[in-house]
């Protein structure tokens, strides 16, 4: 039931992103409308307002929830696409090995780079 | 006789046919040749392959057997869709040509004859037939294992697989993937998987949720469009997804297998019910 396990793990993770993309693209792309709401930054692609972002903890949750969630969907979908390429099963578990440590290792990177943008407290 | 010979002979329209030709022991690859065919009233596609083997070419070949839906044998690809030649009237068709080519996502055995090796081998994998625990019973039974109307219900319909192979030729899925369980196979591990007189649900597991199963499925839905029997295998494959995700949570529990129904004693048979005929094969 491994394939099981990955696959709910797939359909949530899509879910994630809906919400987690939602987010941003209401912060980044509808700051007109937020504005009239009273909530939200005048420019929200402005160098410091990023700045500004990255160091509140929500944000900081948010980018490594974003990161790990974008990172299993689109690594478990690629595997499937090449999974129909009627592969070895040795390539296959090569391409699911491969797919597992390049996830992990973008996901430690990426979130170093969240939690040390986070520390930056005050810059 | 063809089947058109015995019913009206009258000659509706003539049609041409475009059928794929391949011999693998003299050809390089395929070709379609062209072949007129006079319709009659109700002639199918089989019966028109039927007047050409008949009339113009005798060493066409291809594979059928009941002439009436039930086989599964005359799977073709006929005017772009997977179809049963013996239940589609030409008329039906609304063309002039009928082009008609093997099974798509098969080999080529001859002509119109595809190798359905691949589409058996499958369906063995499935396990396509009850599993228990109770050998003893199977091997010298005791009685009938119980089952309600609604238990049957719950799978009927994916019984009525006639293993045709139009399901897997009409998958994109089977077309790029070789390994791909495959709608039928899969249909059929989830039928057997609901018959509560089965036991054999993790052992199918194996088939149904392997990386090959369930989930490679991208819901194009081409297999129970093209049925002949009505059966709806994405329905089945998107029914074995859910009980996963179910049992993954524990929200739904492996059943046991139903028990086994003791002799019906007491009872008197309805006047109006014939009695049976005496057995033709007695046990020594």
């Amino acid at each position: 039931m491994r394939e099981s396990k990955l696959w709910f793990w797939h359909i949530l993770t899509a879910v994630i992103i809906l919400v987690l993309l939602g987010l941003h693209m209401g912060i980044m792309h509808l700051s007109a409308i937020l504005n009239v709401l009273g909530i939200g930054p005048d420019d929200p692609t402005k160098s410091a307002e990023v700045f500004h972002r990255s160091q509140q903890l929500f944000f900081m949750i948010t980018y490594i929830l974003l990161l790990g969630a974008a990172l299993f969907h689109g690594l478990y979908g690629l595997r499937s696409m090449l999974f129909e390429l009627s592969l070895s099963k040795t390539l296959e578990k090569f391409i699911g090995g491969l797919c597992a440590v390049a996830g992990f290792a973008l996901f430690v990177y990426g979130s170093y780079v969240a939690v040390a943008v986070f520390q930056l407290k005050g810059v | 006789m063809s089947g058109s010979a015995a019913k009206d002979s009258t000659v509706i329209k003539t049609v041409r046919f475009e059928v794929l030709r391949y011999n693998p022991e003299q050809d390089v690859k395929p070709k379609l040749k062209q072949y007129v065919v006079p319709v009659t009233k109700g002639m199918t596609v089989l019966d028109g392959l039927t007047w050409i083997k008949e009339h113009q070419d005798r060493t066409l070949s291809w594979r059928s057997s009941c002439r009436m839906g039930i086989c599964g044998s005359c799977g073709m690809f006929i005017n772009g869709l997977p179809r049963l030649a013996c239940n589609n009237q030409i008329v039906h068709l609304h063309s002039d040509v009928v082009v008609v080519k093997p099974l798509p996502n098969f080999d080529i055995i001859r002509d119109l004859v595809p190798d359905l090796e691949s589409l058996f081998d499958k369906h063995r994998s499935a396990k396509p037939h009850l599993l228990r625990k109770d050998l003893a019973e199977q091997n010298h039974p005791t009685g009938e294992y119980f089952q309600s109307e609604q238990e049957l219900m719950n799978y009927i319909q994916f019984a009525y697989c006639i293993k045709c192979g139009l399901c897997m030729a009409a998958c994109p899925t089977v077309a790029t993937s070789r390994d791909y369980v495959g709608p039928q196979a899969l249909t059929q591990a989830w039928r057997y998987t609901m018959d509560t007189r089965d036991d054999g649900a993790p052992e199918r597991a194996a088939t149904l949720y392997s990386s090959h199963g369930v989930y490679r499925c991208h819901f194009a839905g081409a297999c129970s469009q093209v049925c002949p029997k009505g059966v709806d295998p994405a329905l089945a494959i998107q029914l074995a997804k859910k009980d996963a995700f179910l049992k993954a949570f524990g929200l739904r529990k492996q059943r046991q297998a139903t028990p086994v129904l003791g002799p019906v004693r007491d009872w008197t048979p309805k006047a109006e019910i014939p009695k049976a005929p005496a057995p033709t094969v007695t046990r020594k």
